[in-house]
This record gives C-alpha cells, sequence and structure tokens, in this order.
C-alpha cells in the first residue's frame, strides 16, 4: 500500500481512483529475422480501475491480445512501462488471472486438480487447496465434476473450469482473452450472463474485468467501458464509457446505437472517430435475459383467453387470490395461467395486482380468428422458443424440424423433464396462434397446415 | 467427504483379488532388493576381464538377467541425460543451435565403432573393479539409446502450445510445478514410443558388444551376448537357439510386461480435445491399477515429498512475480559460462590434434583400403535399402488398406522388429558357413534383418492414412493398377517411406560394423568394408584405421542425411503432405 501513495503522490495530481494497473507510452515491436522489426502497439495509454468491466475490441491485427499480454505482465514492452498499483509490474507481486479462448487447461489433470495448481504454486496447503477448488467449482456450477478429466467436458464446461482456475487465487484484475468466441452463441450467452451475475452480486473478488473481444455486441452487453483499438500499428480509435444499466436490452435503441457506432469505427479506420452518442439512461424496455429461453408457464390459451375475459369484467384490475377464489381455482393452478398472460403482454402484476394493459384488452375484446393473430404476434414478439422454432421451420428447405434439435437447445438451461414440458406447451401454443404444428409420429415441427395437407394426400391416393 | 473418497481411490470394477495383487507387488519389490545387492557384489568385485561362459542352459537365467541389469541401467542413465540435455536445449537460445547440431550428427553416426575406445577408457577411469568393463559397455548401450530420446524430449518442449505456457507463467508455476504438470507430462508420449526405439537399439548393441577381443586384450562379460557368441564360436547349435529363445522371450515380456502398460497409461497425456475411440488396452496396468497398494501408495508418498517443496517455492522471491514469455533484455552472461565454453573449445581442439596425429601413421596404401571400403559398404547399405523397399512396399500397401489384416499382423510384426537382429545373425552366419556362401550376401541379409521393420511399419502406417474418400474415387473412375499406384498409393505413402527409409539407412550403416567381419569355429569371415576395416582394425588395435574408418562411416552418414534425406524430406513435408 506505501507504494500507491508514492505513486500518486508522484504523478502530481490526486487521482480520483487509482487505477490498478497503468500502461504509461507502451509499445511493441516483434523483431523480423530480416533485422526490421515490426511495430505492432504504437505508444499507448491504457488503465484498468477498480470497479470496472473493461473491452478490448478491435479488428484482427491490432494487437489486442498483445495488449493484454503487456497489461499482464506475461509480455515485456518494447518501450513503455506498465505499472502494478504504482510499481514496475515486472517487479511488483501482481496478482491476475487469465481466462483463455482455447481454455488451456492441462488435459492430464483432473478437473480439480486443474483448479488446484494454481494455489499450489502460492503453496497452499492441500487441504485448504481443496477446499477453497471446491466451493470455486461448486459457484461456476460444476459441483459433481471434480474427478473429471477436461476432455470429458462439454466446450461451455470446459471453459467453467477455466473461469474456476481464474477465479481461485481471488485474482485483484480477471483478464479474459475472447473467453467466449470458441463456444456456441447459446453457451456463450448462459455463460457471458453467469458471469455478469457473479460480478454484480460481488460473488468474485474481483476488483476489475478486462475482456478482449472482437464481438461488439459482447463488448457492450457486458462493458462499463470499451476501447477500440485500430491496426497498423496498433492504437486506441475511441475511449468511452457505457452507462446503460445492467442486465442490459440488446434490442434497446441506446444498445444498438452503441453497437453501430462502433460498428462505424470499426469499419472506416481512416475516419476520424465521431462523438459517442448519448446513451439513455432509462427504463429497461422488457425484463428479462434476451436470448435466454423464458420458463413457458403450463397454461393454455384458451385458459388466458378466459382469465383476460374475466378480469375485462372487473374492471381490468383484480387481487390474483380474489381472482383464483372467483374461479375456485388453487392459486397454484391459476399463477402458470397469469405468468403466461404477463409474458405475452397481456397483463402486468403491480403488487398482487393483476392489470389487463391495452393488449390485453383488444384480445380479450376480439373475436376467435383476430384472438389467433394477436396472440401469434404476442408470441413471436415475447417468447424466444416459439419465434426460433417458427423460424427454423420458416427457413429449412423441407419445412421440418426435429424435435431434438430444440431439446438440444433447451437442455443447456432446463432438466430433461422439463425440456419436454416446455417443448409441449409451446406445441400448445403455437398450434393454437397457427404458427406451425407438430407431427408427433416423427416427432417433428410442421408448417401449420402440412399435416393436414399430408392427409388429404394420403386420402387421395388411396 | 464423499468427494474426499472418491478421489483417494478411484472405485476401480472387478476387484477380485486384491490381496493377492497387493502380495504380488511386494514380493517383486522384494526380489528387486536382493537383485540389487547380488548386483553390487558382483561389481564391486575384481575385474575379470574374460569371464568363462558356461554353455549349459541352466545357466542362462544368471546372463540374461545380468544383460538385463546393464540394459536397465543403460536406458535410466539415457532417459536422465535425454532429459537434462533436452531441457538445456530448449530454454538457453545462447547453447541452442549448437545442441542441437550435436544431436543431428551424434544421432546419425554408428556407435558400434566406439566400443574399443569407450571401454578401455572406463577401466583407466575406474580401476581394480569389474564395474570400469561393465561401466564401458553399458555406455555405449547408452550411447546408442539417448539421442532419439534426448530428440524427442527436446521438441516436446519446444512444440507446447503457447497458451499452456502462458497459462503456468500467469499462474506463476515454479520450474518445478511446470517441469511435473505441464513439460514432463506433455513430452511423455513421445518418450515412451521412444523408449521402445531406444530399448530395441540398446538390445541390438548389448548382444554386439558384451563381448569382444581388442588386440592382446579380450573381454568378455558375462550375459546373454556373449553366451550366444560363444555358442556360436564353438558351433553348438543348441546352446545358440536356447540364447536366441531367451532374448526372444525378454523381448516380447518387456513388450507385454512394460510396453503396453506404459502406452495404455500414457493415453491419459493425450493433448486432445475431445476423447479418441481408440485405446490401447492392457491387462497388467488394470491388474495394477487394482492393486490398492499400487494406486494409493506412490502418490502418498509423492504428495509427502512434493508439499514441502511447493511450500518452500512459493516463499522463495521469485515465485512472486510473473515472468514475460519474450522477454528481450538481454540476460548478462555469468563469467563461468564463458570459462565453461573456453574450456570446452580447449579440450576439442586438443583432442582434436590428438587425432589428427595419430592419423599421421595412415599410409597410402591403407587410405586406398578404406576408401574402396567405404564404397563397398555404401553399395551395400543401398541394396538392403532398396530389397527391405521393394518387399515392404507391396506387402506394407497390402496390410495397411486391409484394416483386418493389420490388426494381425502389426502386433507380430512389431515384436519381430524389436527382437535384435544380431541375435539372429549367429544362425545365418552358420548357415552361410554350413553352404559355403561368402559373407557378401550374408552382411546384406544382416542389415536387411536390422532395417525392414521400420520401412514396413511405416508403410503400413502410410497406406491407412490415405483417406478413404481418395480410395473411392480411384474405385469410381475405374484407375488402372498403374495410375492407382502412381496418382494415388506412392503419393500418399511417400512422406512415411521416407522417414522409415532414414531410419533404416542409419541402421543399415551401424549394422555394417558387426556385419562385414566375423569369427565363427576359428575361421574369420570378411568381406571388404568399412565395418569390417572398424572391426580388423579393433581386433589388431591399430586405432588410426579405426579412427578414420569411423570418420568416414560419420561423414558419410551425414552427408546422405544432409544431401538426399533432407531434401527428399522436404519434398515430401510440402508436396506429398495429406491435410484433411
Amino acid at each position: 500500500m506505501q507504494e500507491t501513495v508514492t505513486s500518486s503522490q508522484a504523478s502530481g495530481a490526486p487521482a480520483v481512483v487509482e487505477a490498478i494497473i497503468r500502461a504509461e507510452k507502451v509499445e511493441k515491436f516483434y523483431a523480423q529475422p530480416s533485422q526490421n522489426r515490426i511495430q505492432v502497439i504504437s505508444a499507448t495509454d491504457l488503465e484498468i480501475v477498480p470497479g470496472e468491466i473493461l473491452a478490448l475490441l478491435g479488428p484482427s491485427g491490432s494487437g489486442k491480445s498483445t495488449m493484454l499480454r503487456m497489461l499482464t505482465g506475461l509480455s515485456t514492452p518494447t518501450a513503455g512501462q506498465v505499472y502494478w498499483h504504482g510499481q514496475p509490474i515486472a517487479q511488483a507481486e501482481v496478482n491476475v488471472s487469465i481466462v483463455f479462448q482455447s481454455f488451456a487447461l492441462f488435459p492430464w489433470l483432473t478437473v480439480l486438480e486443474n483448479v488446484e495448481a494454481p494455489l499450489q504454486a502460492r503453496g497452499v496447503s492441500s487441504s485448504e487447496r481443496r477446499e477453497r477448488s471446491l466451493k470455486m467449482l461448486d459457484t461456476v456450477g460444476l459441483d459433481g465434476f471434480e474427478s473429471a478429466y477436461p476432455k470429458e467436458l462439454s466446450g461451455g464446461m470446459r471453459q467453467r473450469v477455466g473461469f474456476a482456475r481464474a477465479l481461485v487465487v481471488e485474482p485483484e484484475v480477471l483478464f479474459m482473452d475472447e473467453p467466449f468466441s470458441a463456444l456456441d452463441v447459446l453457451t456463450a450467452e448462459n455463460l457471458r450472463s453467469e458471469l455478469l451475475e457473479l460480478w454484480s452480486k460481488k460473488t468474485m473478488p474481483t476488483k476489475a474485468v478486462f475482456i478482449v473481444t472482437h464481438n461488439i455486441e459482447e463488448a457492450v452487453l457486458l462493458a462499463d467501458r470499451i476501447v477500440v483499438l485500430g491496426r497498423n500499428p496498433g492504437h486506441i480509435r475511441t475511449n468511452f464509457r457505457v452507462q446503460l444499466p445492467q442486465p442490459r436490452d440488446r434490442k434497446s435503441e441506446s444498445f444498438t446505437q452503441l453497437v453501430d457506432y462502433i460498428y462505424k469505427v470499426l469499419t472506416r479506420p481512416d475516419t476520424e472517430p465521431a462523438a459517442v452518442p448519448e446513451q439513455q439512461i432509462g427504463p429497461r424496455i422488457r425484463d428479462q435475459r434476451q436470448m435466454r429461453y423464458q420458463m413457458l408457464p403450463h397454461a393454455r390459451p384458451g385458459g388466458i383467453a378466459g382469465l383476460l375475459e374475466l378480469l375485462l369484467d372487473k374492471g381490468g384490475r383484480d387481487d390474483i387470490y380474489r381472482l383464483a377464489d372467483d374461479l375456485a381455482f388453487e392459486i397454484d393452478d391459476l399463477l402458470p395461467i397469469v405468468d403466461a398472460a404477463q409474458l405475452l403482454g397481456f397483463l402486468t402484476i403491480e403488487e398482487g395486482d393483476a392489470a389487463i394493459t391495452p393488449a390485453g384488452e383488444q384480445f380479450a375484446n376480439s373475436e376467435i380468428l383476430r384472438q389467433k393473430e394477436l396472440f401469434r404476434n404476442a408470441a413471436v414478439e415475447n417468447v424466444l422458443l416459439l419465434r426460433q422454432i417458427c423460424r427454423a421451420v420458416d427457413t429449412k428447405s423441407d419445412h421440418t424440424v426435429p424435435e431434438e434439435f430444440f431439446l438440444d437447445l433447451l437442455d443447456e438451461q432446463f432438466s430433461e423433464e422439463e425440456c419436454l414440458r416446455q417443448l409441449e406447451t409451446a406445441v400448445t401454443w403455437g398450434r393454437y396462434a397457427e404458427l406451425f404444428d407438430f407431427d408427433a409420429a416423427r416427432r417433428r415441427f410442421v408448417l401449420p397446415d402440412a399435416l393436414g395437407d399430408e392427409a388429404e394426400a394420403d386420402e387421395e391416393a388411396k | 467427504m464423499k468427494i474426499q473418497h472418491t478421489l483417494a481411490r478411484p472405485l476401480v470394477a472387478g476387484r477380485t483379488t486384491p490381496f493377492l495383487v497387493d502380495l504380488g507387488v511386494t514380493l517383486c519389490a522384494l526380489a528387486l532388493f536382493f537383485a540389487v545387492i547380488s548386483t553390487g557384489v558382483y561389481w564391486l568385485g575384481r575385474p575379470v576381464p574374460v569371464v568363462h561362459i558356461s554353455s549349459s542352459i541352466g545357466a542362462l537365467p544368471v546372463y540374461a538377467f545380468y544383460s538385463m541389469v546393464r540394459m536397465a541401467i543403460a536406458y535410466l542413465l539415457s532417459l536422465s541425460f535425454a532429459v537434462a540435455y533436452g531441457y538445456i536445449a530448449a530454454y538457453n537460445p545462447r547453447v541452442e543451435p549448437w545442441m542441437v547440431a550435436v544431436l543431428d550428427i551424434l544421432q546419425s553416426i554408428p556407435v558400434l565403432s566406439f566400443l574399443p575406445p569407450v571401454v578401455l577408457a572406463m577401466v583407466t577411469l575406474i580401476p581394480g573393479h569389474q564395474l570400469g568393463i561393465e561401466m564401458g559397455v553399458i555406455l555405449l548401450i547408452f550411447t546408442g539409446q539417448v539421442w532419439n530420446l534426448a530428440f524427442s524430449f527436446y521438441s516436446s518442449l519446444k512444440t507446447i502450445p503457447r497458451d499452456m505456457i502462458e497459462a503456468s507463467r500467469i499462474f506463476r508455476y515454479s520450474g518445478w510445478q511446470r517441469f511435473w504438470q505441464l513439460e514432463m507430462p506433455f513430452a511423455t508420449i513421445g518418450l515412451v514410443w521412444n523408449s521402445i526405439v531406444s530399448v530395441a537399439g540398446g538390445w541390438f548393441a548389448l548382444i554386439f558388444c558384451e563381448s569382444f577381443t581388442m588386440g592382446a586384450r579380450n573381454f568378455q562379460l558375462p550375459g546373454l551376448g556373449s553366451y550366444i557368441q560363444v555358442a556360436t564360436y564353438d558351433g553348438n547349435v543348441r546352446a545358440l537357439l536356447a540364447g536366441i529363445a531367451t532374448v526372444i522371450l525378454i523381448v516380447v515380456a518387456t513388450d507385454q510386461l512394460l510396453w503396453r502398460p506404459l502406452i495404455a497409461w500414457s493415453d491419459k497425456f493425450k493433448f486432445e480435445q475431445v476423447e479418441s475411440a481408440e485405446h490401447v488396452k492392457s491387462p497388467i496396468l488394470e491388474l495394477l491399477r487394482s492393486s490398492t497398494l499400487f494406486e494409493s501408495l506412490p502418490g502418498r508418498l509423492w504428495s509427502r515429498v512434493e508439499e514441502p517443496i511447493y511450500r518452500r517455492l512459493a516463499r522463495s522471491k521469485k515465485s512472486h512475480v510473473i515472468h514475460p514469455i519474450d522477454d528481450e533484455r538481454k540476460r548478462k552472461i555469468p563469467p563461468v559460462f564463458w570459462m565453461l565454453a573456453a574450456a570446452c573449445a580447449i579440450v576439442i581442439l586438443w583432442a582434436a590434434a590428438q587425432a589428427a596425429l595419430m592419423l599421421r601413421t595412415i599410409t597410402v596404401a591403407d587410405l586406398r583400403l578404406l576408401l574402396e571400403g567405404a564404397a563397398a559398404t555404401f553399395l551395400r547399405v543401398n541394396a538392403a535399402l532398396l530389397i527391405s523397399a521393394a518387399w515392404t512396399i507391396p506387402v506394407g500397401v497390402a496390410v495397411g488398406l486391409n484394416p483386418k489384416l493389420a490388426r494381425v499382423v502389426q502386433p507380430v510384426a512389431q515384436i519381430l522388429a524389436s527382437v535384435p537382429a544380431t541375435a539372429f545373425f549367429p544362425i545365418l552366419l552358420m548357415a552361410l558357413v554350413r553352404l559355403g556362401g561368402g559373407l557378401g550376401i550374408g552382411s546384406i541379409a544382416l542389415m536387411l534383418l536390422g532395417t525392414q521393420w521400420y520401412i514396413l511399419f511405416n508403410v503400413i502406417a502410410g497406406a491407412m492414412s490415405i483417406p478413404s474418400d481418395l480410395r473411392e474415387v480411384a474405385t469410381l473412375y475405374r484407375f488402372t493398377r498403374w495410375q492407382r499406384w502412381t496418382k494415388l498409393i506412392l503419393p500418399g505413402i511417400f512422406p512415411y517411406l521416407i522417414t522409415g527409409m532414414v531410419t533404416a539407412s542409419g541402421g543399415a550403416w551401424n549394422a555394417s560394423v558387426m556385419a562385414e567381419y566375423s569369427h565363427v569355429k576359428d575361421r574369420t569371415l570378411e568381406v571388404i568394408g568399412l565395418g569390417a576395416q572398424i572391426d580388423a582394425a579393433t581386433d589388431s588395435g591399430r586405432f588410426p584405421m579405426l579412427l578414420l574408418a569411423t570418420i568416414f562411416i560419420s561423414l558419410m552418414v551425414v552427408t546422405m542425411n544432409r544431401l538426399v534425406w533432407r531434401k527428399l524430406y522436404h519434398l515430401a513435408e510440402t508436396r506429398f503432405k495429406l491435410d484433411g
């Protein structure tokens, strides 16, 4: 701590927040066989301050990874200096971790041994090592996989081991080098939101996170500050704060504006970046993690319509318990219907009261065909799974998609039994809305009329 | 609690007789102890240059034991030396090019011609004990085994993926931890496979060098090699066959009891992302794994040793900083390094000068003889290579393209290949003597015995690696037999063929030393050749001739490697590589 004080005095101006890692005019050259050297990064200043997720974006060849390695002390800058709490990084006791794109797990060590290894390097006794590692594995959701070998795990689980290994040493700064780019989209999304959860709930002891990525949305989704690098040689194009509240909505205007802005910066390397668009710090439009499957409440569309009509009769707002009473329903039977109506945007819940929305009112007042249409729109708009099934059935040339395909997507998130129930509900809703149909014999999703047509065709053939 | 239990002792299915296995392991340990003691007593005894070799079959187990001890010690020495050498070469950029060049040359020099000077040196170094002579022989086997092990370890270290190294740095691994958790595991598979090759080469040398004559000084050590040679010399067919049978038995037993379990075990060090379906199975390994003692004791002992080391290392100041992977600042060279380098240079210069002085006694006639010999051996080696290639290519391709056949042939061929050719040579010799044929054919036959296997294995592997879609294309477009061979098979196996030929060529040169000159029943059989001249010079104690012949052989091998094989290798790497 002594050094921190002296360094801030030495730099003269009292810094608002003391940086954990500070790079001053760092440059990097790589030696070529033929005497001349190639400059990969021109003199750059960068700071990592506590309480911040910093994302480093840039096209390939802009020296993102090199920058990360210089900031960790893994690579020595050709010129300039990196400071750790004001002390040159080569002499400081640096406490950082890296999560690698390729996971970089030791295939001959079990999951537990992989996580224990960094503690072993620090001379932690074997019992404490085991205890801390098991706790960390528990935190990242790998309870019960201690004695598996990395090659027995799926990509997502392997990266969880990577996280556990990185976090077990309680690093002050967690570095991540494209940690999600070797994973499929859904797994990456899952891990990303879990990381955010750990970070926001302070479950991990880390004070700052530094993530290198080439995925613009990922940067905007996670980061408090984004630094965009340009290439030939690597330099900072823009460095700005992201002030959108967490969790962020990919669909919100501010979000898309930021993504567009960064996209423009990246694709026009020769023009000076424009001003960062103003970020609306308003309420979230939709309270859900994008791309994550909502739990579909097991309710029938008819039930939803019935509930809404009843609610309309009661003046559009009523206590949920009283509703259950009036209907002679157990509250547990009513709740799925309320949840479903809420999910579709037909009603809102406020302090135990269910209030009908304009969309819900319109729905309740319409005749059956119109109801189907409204339900269809609401479902596609609000329910990811239904949207995906529709799109898949539409896009495929034969317009059929096997049930397994969606089971596989769902099982990252739900139990096996729940996956089946989710699909069952999806089928009920999809059939009602005439979005798609389900061929139970072949266990495939098909276009709404395909089944009927086929039946007719069969009959004609006879 | 539950987790700790499963970790301490993985559940093994079918633990039927754990007690018996434990007992067996304990008995083996006791036997080993006794063996060490008795070997020590023999070694520290008075030196007996020529030990009388009994040709009774009852004496065979003892001889086999002595030979195996020699092998084991030579192998362990090779392994430790190889690891140290590879490590130093990989991590010291200053000496790296030198060390790799030395490896490259030493790997291609036939070791057998070094035998006499090495034994003499050792006897002088350790006078008054049997140990001196023994060490000479062991050192010789060592020089035959060590180079490919060292090369394997070195290249493993050089190919460790960069982010694995980065991970070890960022988590501040000590050198100790890096060695045991990254470097050694990464190199294990290469070391196991090269050990198999090395030990096979070791047997080849051992059988030849346990007894030899050098001018007035003869050496004969108790062992299988001596037994076989004495049997050959006496024309005792029964003893000879028994000796060869013992060698084969040992080779097969080593394969089953040591190499297979090791290969199966080393499977866990495969650097792969997805678990592969194919596994080598070893019942011995499964048996050992079911032994409670064997499963838990080494681990427990090891952690006893390890824990204090980790604690101590973690306290050191060095372990508190992250060491950069690309430290470009020139490290200060300690003066000790320069002093050592200078000392080495002086010794090398002096020795080279002495050797050059020694060569003064060579006459023009000697030189002519050597040149003729070199030409003859060169032709013989290449003839052996051509003959090997001629029969192994069709057979190898046939086997490789037929997976069922390959499953049967490969293990058999593997065992055949690891039986040292030197063991079969006496039979060949005796047959030649009976038939009245010369050694000219015999020496080529011996080279064949030792070398054809390398080519066969590589051709089989090459044929197996030809993708089936390419084969289907050939069938689909009704390639003629000629087209099939020239357009598909030969290009497909080319890289493998070259690898096999390079190894085989080295083996053939080495074999020439013993193949061209031999004593059978008071007769000396010899043909003109470099190998024969090396042997003759050894017999008569003419060191200048010996030296010059060795230099010739080495020069020819190295030149061939540089001029022919390396170019073909490059061609194979660039034009004929099948990349998915």
